[in-house]
């Protein structure tokens, strides 16, 4: 599979590599997940009953409250957290609890990145050179029940 | 980023490391959005509840008060959103001990750091109203929405260590709504009718919140009659930002920034319509069931003058389920002199003050009381709780009242 890679507009955090959990739907850390248990929660959400932990979320934007911004801080303390956020767009919230949890983060890119990028592939997220690079093959993503 | 000689000396440490974490992190925000440089902010609210905290945010706030070096207090008043319990009423919550005393800690570090605990996401009613073209740092979205749109003040959406960092630093990264080119329409929504009741008004807001569909859409609604109340604007911004992530509307011909469509909206603009049929359609999408466990009134806190409007719903009333209903300590004291709080209680319900209910651990509390079916007129609590475990259903303050009664939500 040949490398295939995307350019954010917007970008921080340090280099990370994992499998992509993908879907065109948004994301709050308190409407969504089951923080305790590190899956996606929320009835209605297309990722119900999926874990996140150690993934690389492609979704398309931030939705919701607040708090988000502690969040990702209190969630990378206990080792449930994404791998990285990179998403079509992004709100302060999603910025600024990235920012003090330490989790790298890409945001706005030309095309939609929840259509581009297929679920499960492994890719690397680069906020230095500003890039979400696909480099290698889909991996089996299984679906937990919801809880 | 731009900085100026005070800036610069901040984050070369020269007023002691509180205040460079604080534009460190700031700088790492901005950066992200392009910002060109900062902007001083005249007031900050923080939303900081213990469950979004948690064991490692309150240590992290321990680790500011610790030091001892330099300026560690806030520069500009900074006050708090609400706090994760009531603690005269944490019992009632089913909340443990150990929440109460991570609770306690949070307070503490706050209140070393010169944060006033006010406890409220209706500042705008209870304590200082912005004004227009203030720039401010305010961190709950209902807050920021009616902040924005209503009295045409200027704010992002600040989150609890962003809105902390503001404070301690008196400014802000100059992007989004600051910028009065974030500020003008990016669609028009047209209303068809013009909701009466607060859930009727949240249903609207999450609607067009919906369809507006992320922070940077500012959409300019047309074909409100009359001229709005308050606590409906309330409702109606808290369910748009909360169901789209919005943090700014126009009203054409009623906001501050749209006296007229021209203001704040190209020719051009996209444009939808809103039907009735639309609001409803959200509104019975959640009734997914007749019983009720418990009646919550809450989020955003209520007025007094919502709870003016509940204690007339349940004199003479004696209620079968819990019902709660969520103010401000600073609401708090006038119903209980009006008398308000006191008839809401002596039909069996409870009022709490300080806290809002999703942010009070609302999962644990449904699983120590066994609330599954949650009844409000809040279409902003119904978002958020679903994904806590609960079957939410958004009604009328008089249908939930009613439910209370009989434990028995009425289809509409």
């Amino acid at each position: 599979m040949n490398s295939k890679i995307f350019r954010a507009r917007h970008a921080m955090g340090s280099t990370v590599r994992g499998p992509a959990l993908v879907a065109n739907d948004g994301f709050s850390a308190r409407y969504d997940l089951d923080r305790i248990n590190g899956l996606f929660c929320r009835p209605s959400h297309k990722l119900v009953g999926q874990s996140y932990v150690g993934k690389i979320l492609v979704l398309d934007t931030a939705k919701g409250g607040v708090a988000t911004a502690w969040m990702l801080h209190e969630m990378k303390s206990r080792g449930i957290v994404p791998l990285a956020l990179v998403f079509n767009s992004v709100n302060p919230i999603l910025a600024q609890g990235a920012a003090l949890g330490d989790v790298s983060m890409l945001a706005g890119f030309d095309e939609d990145i929840t259509a581009a990028i297929p679920n499960g592939a492994e890719v690397e997220v680069n906020p230095q050179a500003g890039t979400l690079t696909v480099i290698g093959q889909r991996t089996a993503v299984f679906r937990r029940p919801p809880p | 980023m731009k900085l100026n000689d005070e800036e610069n000396d901040i984050l070369a440490g020269k007023a002691g490391p509180v205040p460079q974490q604080a534009l460190q992190h700031q700088i790492k925000v901005g950066e992200f959005f392009g910002a060109e440089d900062l902007v001083p902010v005249t007031q900050a609210h923080l939303m900081a509840d213990t469950e979004s905290l948690g064991e490692a945010g309150v240590r992290w706030l321990e680790g500011l008060v610790a030091g001892t070096d330099g300026q560690r207090r806030v520069r500009i008043p900074t006050i708090t959103d609400p706090r994760g319990t009531d603690f005269a009423k944490a019992d009632l919550l089913g909340q443990t001990s150990a929440m109460l005393d991570l609770e306690r800690r949070a307070i503490s570090a706050f209140e070393a750091l010169g944060v006033a605990m006010t406890n409220t996401c209706i500042n705008y009613q209870t304590i200082q109203a912005p004004t227009r073209n203030e720039h401010v740092a305010f961190g709950d979205t209902g807050v920021v929405i009616y902040s924005n749109s209503i009295c045409g003040a200027r704010s992002n959406f600040e989150g609890g260590p962003s809105a902390l960092a503001a404070g301690l630093t008196g400014r802000t990264p100059r992007y989004g709504f600051h910028l009065p080119e974030m500020r003008r329409a990016t669609l028009r929504i047209q209303v068809e009718f013009t909701p009466t009741s607060l859930n009727g008004w949240g249903a609207l807001g999450g609607v067009i919140g919906r369809i507006a569909g992320n922070y940077w859409a500012v959409p300019v609604i047309e074909g409100i009659e009359g001229a709005p109340k308050s606590d409906q604007l309330k409702h109606f911004g808290a369910s748009m930002a909360s169901f789209g992530s919005i943090a700014l509307f126009h009203l054409a011909g009623l906001t501050p920034e749209a006296g007229q469509l021209s203001d704040v909206a190209a020719p051009g603009l996209p444009s939808l319509c809103v039907t009735r049929a639309d609001v409803d359609e959200l509104q019975r999408s959640y009734h997914t069931d007749d019983g009720v466990d418990v009646v919550v009134f809450s989020a955003p806190q209520l007025s007094l003058y919502e709870l003016s409007d509940l204690a007339e719903l349940c004199d003479g009333r004696r209620f079968t389920v819990p019902l709660l209903a969520v103010t401000s300590p600073q609401v708090k004291p006038d119903a209980d002199r009006m008398g308000y709080t006191a008839r809401i209680e002596a039909a069996g319900g409870s009022v709490l003050s300080g806290m809002c209910f999703y942010q009070s651990y609302a999962r644990e509390i449904s699983e120590a009381k066994g609330w599954k079916r949650l009844a409000t007129n809040s279409a902003k609590l119904v978002n958020i709780l679903g994904g806590y475990g609960y079957r939410p259903m958004l009604a009328s303050m008089e249908a939930c009242v009613d439910a209370a009664v009989s434990g028995k939500l009425a289809r509409t």
